[in-house]
């Protein structure tokens, strides 16, 4: 049996069940809370202790490597064959469908640079691991293996193949926090990819909602939801999610729509995170029947020649990360970052970049400038 | 006494222990089902070890916990604070229950944790857990005596159970 041996008069008086020290933790106790909740101060204490957390974050999430590693070795030959024949497969078909898209995304920029439309800026994408862990159930979080070392910075749109996931919101040395869609928390503005009907999406727990739908926008269940880019944070055209039922709210003047994610928001795979890249350039600057913009030249101010836009400003890669990996048109469209004097982030795993055509042929809106998606 | 030989560096090494057990993966289907570690570790410390661990370290290792968990800062030190005071209160008696009465003691506890965080989060605010996350008590009583037995057995190595 364990040992009943306590000294019976000082675990009597050692008691310390005093309701007065009780009080004093509980007042503490909720002190924190209320500041946590006021945000302010407490919130950048909390980041920098968010990065002493990092290792035990790093520890929790071996197992979870370790089970992938496992899985990794056990996997047979015939089950390592078919699976590579089934992605061969699955690259030539996403490669066929890429030329064609690089021809409609030409197409799209001449036919802006046509109408004198101010070019979409284009965005590049970096590869970051889930650092597999649990966290707090009711926050709808999720933690990347990867941080400031190697670019990541607060506020990158975060996608996986299926659609928009979230948000960066936190970023210590190797790690990032990033916000779900479903946190309810987190707000994207979209647009129904049918008619253009602008709405908000928030989140819900575990899954998302719009709200305000006004009766008469015609929305209907399964129409897909898509970013509308506006207030900057999310580039336009994303897929967010699918309508699955619509109810009228408290008032009767609205309608309410529950949606299914379009990405798959649990953990246990990589994420992509969007950040600005080169735009979509024309193939040379003088082959084309191109508008004079001197002013808009003027004001890109250093801009090279190239870059015809209003109001695409020349690609900086943010956060010094290296200009690695390529846009969508192949020669003209990558400059020589000017930022990006750091040497390489020697994180093998986490800094592949791959051109990406952000859901052409999608946006409703054509005719709009785009705010950039940088910060 | 047996108590001069206890291994002290079992009463730290628990408690990370504990705090690593709360972030490790599950599958989505028994993540509702996760047992509070920290309030288990915690309660047999404040049972068996009175002079050391008392509010303060419950505090303490319940604002890590929230910093580790993401949560909201606060929650888990003014839960686990509740819980270990309840425990010296009752101290004297629940150690003399048989474990059965124990257990029933500790689900008690942990259900009435499950209120307390609920009411954190009205409090503050943010949306409550489902209800499926009501069982994990249940399954933290399931694993007390499991919880007991263990650590008795480090701490006093092989001899004291």
């Amino acid at each position: 049996m364990p040992p009943y041996a306590g000294p019976p008069v000082a675990s009597r008086s050692g008691d310390a069940a005093s309701p007065l020290r009780l009080l004093a933790y509980l007042a503490l106790a909720i002190t924190l809370i209320v500041l946590d909740d006021q945000a302010g101060w407490l919130a950048r204490l909390r980041e920098q202790a968010n990065s002493l957390v990092q290792p035990v974050w790093a520890l929790a999430g071996l197992p979870g490597k370790l089970g992938g590693q496992v899985r990794d070795t056990a996997a047979s030959h015939g089950q390592l064959v078919t699976e590579n024949r089934e992605l061969r497969n699955q690259l030539l078909l996403a490669n066929a469908r890429l030329t064609r898209l690089q021809t409609a995304a030409l197409d799209n920029a001449q036919l802006r640079e046509l109408l004198n439309v101010a070019e979409r800026s284009g965005l590049d994408v970096q590869l970051a691991p889930i650092l597999d862990i649990d966290l707090d159930p009711v926050k709808q979080r999720l933690v990347l293996d990867a941080g400031s070392r190697e670019g990541v910075h607060v506020g990158q749109a975060v996608i996986d193949a299926g659609g928009l996931m979230g948000q960066v919101i936190s970023v210590t040395g190797g790690n990032a926090t990033v916000l779900l869609l479903t946190d309810p928390d987190h707000a994207v503005p979209v647009t129904v990819a049918r008619n253009g009907v602008r709405l908000i999406v928030y989140g819900r727990g575990d899954k998302l909602e719009l709200r305000d739908i006004p009766l008469s926008a015609g929305v209907e269940v399964g129409d897909e939801i898509v970013t509308s880019g506006l207030g900057g944070r999310f580039p336009a055209g994303f897929p967010v999610g699918t309508i699955t039922g619509l109810r009228p709210d408290d008032t009767h003047a609205f309608l309410v729509g529950e949606l299914k994610p379009a990405a798959q928001l649990d953990r246990g795979r990589d994420v992509l995170l969007l950040r600005p890249g080169a735009a979509i350039r024309l193939p040379a600057a003088g082959e084309l029947p191109q508008p004079s913009l001197p002013s808009a030249n003027q004001a890109a101010g250093g801009a090279p020649p190239l870059t015809p836009a209003p109001s695409a400003r020349p690609p900086k890669q943010e956060g010094g990360s290296p200009p690695a990996g390529s846009t969508v048109v192949p020669a003209a469209g990558r400059q020589p970052s000017p930022l990006a004097t750091n040497p390489p982030a020697p994180a093998p795993t986490t800094t592949q970049t791959s051109p990406v055509v952000p859901a052409a042929g999608r946006q409703p809106q054509p005719t709009r400038p785009q705010p950039e998606a940088q910060r | 006494m047996s108590r001069l030989r206890d291994n002290r560096w079992v009463l730290p090494a628990s408690l990370v222990v504990a705090l690593l057990l709360g972030l490790l993966p599950l599958p989505a289907l028994l993540q509702p089902l996760r047992p509070y570690w920290l309030a288990l570790v915690l309660a047999y410390w404040v049972i068996e070890a009175p002079e050391r661990v008392g509010l303060g370290i419950a505090f303490a290792s319940g604002v890590v916990a929230d910093l580790l968990y993401g949560g909201v800062l606060g929650e888990q030190a003014l839960r686990l604070v509740m819980l270990a005071f309840i425990l010296q209160r009752f101290r004297a008696r629940i150690r003399f229950f048989p474990m059965s009465q124990q257990m029933l003691a500790i689900g008690g506890l942990l259900f009435n944790d499950r209120i307390v965080s609920a009411l954190v989060h009205i409090m503050v605010g943010e949306p409550t857990l489902p209800w499926s996350y009501w069982w994990a008590p249940l399954l933290g009583m399931g694993l007390w005596p499991l919880v007991f037995v263990l650590l008795d057995a480090v701490r006093f190595g092989k001899r004291g159970r």
